[in-house]
């Protein structure tokens, strides 16, 4: 009983994942958008899967939504330092768990007893998110003011190989988000915790 | 190094732009709306999801917009160079891009032509491209982005602009320049952008006269700011402190439009 009640996911936390799902829903979509303009590759995305009707709605969506994405990130990274979360959360990680619960998932043995706590393999999957939302922000910096931000463009190789970077960190994140919710729907009842906390 | 290629939703794109172009305002508005809409994910979540309030929506997105130009602004520092690319670097052929095919391109003949000049500038008398050809000229290899995602590296040469404002009188703590041009495009920029070292009054291509694809008899090159900021064709330019907006920003690109 007083296991039930104990908060798995703080507010803040909800609050930072639900306001990231927003923003990175908007951010791929409106991206699509502006990738059909002048596609890198001989593929667009169908129209009816991109937001903002043409290339200037979506433009404004991306341009706004960058905001939401940047700060509530700034924002989440910071109190799960500041509280010791990352710390508690997410660290260490034993790469010889990593392989074995790779394995496990593989063949959807999920553990899920105790939804509070991450194993080595769900710390990865979620740290390497964050590295992946950094890599999004650094090239689409990039992107979107490469003469104001030399060194970072210099650093991902230009600015025709920074739109590369971009797509190919957009792909991942909507591999991670599918492989999310297909862990989400395997294991339902981890939902419930990131809406009401418990 | 991916080559910027035709791509295929680009002609897609330039029929829905000759479109808008001769569509009434109202039925833009009605397109931009429906456009700024969900209307994708509610297809595939298969039910029919509306946001309730779609032109308060596209007011929201449009007051962000101008938020960001706040942000470009501040971003903006006026003594950094956009990086220069050594001849070999050059793309070829240079990518032509206008809201009409090539074919439309504006024929303006190089002997009447003279540039106007309005607005807070001492002396307005108008320029002849003989007396622009006599000034000092410059020359840059610079890359041009495509707010559609495509870049191109190209040579250009012609006047810096700072000089050429210092030689009108133009008023330079006034707010925006805005450029009126042959093919009935317009746009506008900010001053700062303006007094940029690298912002030229192009007067040529590679070595040669400016063609007439590329904007003949000049266009104002800026490697500070994305291609639709880059007016060609130019007739009248005016120093103003009223926002004079643009052909693409009145219909949702982002005004200050930087790089």
């Amino acid at each position: 009983m007083e296991r039930a009640r104990q908060i798995i996911h703080p507010r803040w936390v909800r609050i930072a994942h639900w306001l990231n799902a927003l923003s990175i829903v908007i951010m791929v979509t409106s991206g699509w958008q502006i990738y059909n303009a002048s596609p890198i590759w001989h593929f667009t995305f169908p129209a009816s899967i991109t937001l903002g009707g043409w290339l200037a709605g979506g433009t404004m969506w991306h341009f706004a939504a960058m905001w939401v994405l940047f700060a509530n990130g700034l924002i989440y990274l910071a109190l799960n330092v500041v509280s010791g979360r990352i710390a508690r959360k997410f660290l260490p990680i034993a790469p010889s768990e990593v392989l074995r619960e790779l394995g496990d998932a593989l063949r959807l043995k999920l553990a899920h007893n105790d939804l509070s706590h991450y194993n080595s393999l769900q710390r990865c999957a979620y740290l390497f998110v964050w590295l992946d939302v950094a890599l999004l922000i650094c090239s689409g910096l990039v992107l979107w003011k490469s003469v104001q931000f030399p060194l970072l463009r210099e650093l991902l190789g230009g600015y025709d190989t920074a739109r590369v970077v971009h797509f190919v960190a957009m792909a991942l994140i909507v591999a991670f988000v599918f492989i999310h919710l297909v862990m989400v729907a395997l294991v339902p009842r981890s939902l419930l915790p990131m809406i009401r906390g418990r | 190094m991916i080559q910027p290629k035709k791509p295929a939703g680009r002609e897609g794109e330039l029929i829905v732009r000759e479109a808008l172009s001769v569509m009434p305002a109202p039925a833009r508005r009605l397109f931009m709306q429906r456009g700024l809409t969900l209307g994708g994910l509610a297809l595939l979540s298969g039910c029919d999801i509306r946001i309730s309030s779609q032109p308060s929506i596209e007011r929201a997105l449009k007051a962000v917009s101008r938020m960001n130009d706040a942000a470009q602004a501040a971003l903006f520092d006026p003594n950094r160079l956009a990086a220069t690319y050594s001849e070999s670097e050059l793309t070829r052929p240079f990518p032509f891009n206008a809201f009409y095919p090539m074919s439309q391109a504006p024929k303006v003949d190089g002997d009447s032509y003279r540039l106007k000049l309005a607005g807070l500038i001492q002396n307005k008398t108008p320029w002849a491209l003989t007396d622009l050809y006599a000034l000092p000229q410059t020359q840059q290899i610079t890359r041009h982005i495509c707010v559609e995602g495509w870049s191109a590296i190209g040579r250009w040469g012609g006047v810096r602009y700072a000089d050429f404002l210092k030689q009108i009188g133009a008023d330079t703590t006034a707010k925006y320049i805005n450029f009126e041009c042959a093919d009935g495009y317009h746009t506008s920029i900010d001053m700062p952008t303006a007094l940029h070292p690298q912002t030229l009054l192009t007067l040529s291509y590679d070595g040669f006269l400016l063609p007439r694809e590329f904007g003949f008899p000049m266009k104002l090159r800026m490697p500070t700011k994305l291609g639709y900021k880059n007016p060609k064709h130019i007739m009248v330019m005016t120093v103003t402190n009223t926002y004079p907006g643009g052909y693409w920003e009145d219909q949702g690109y982002n005004w200050f439009g930087g790089s």
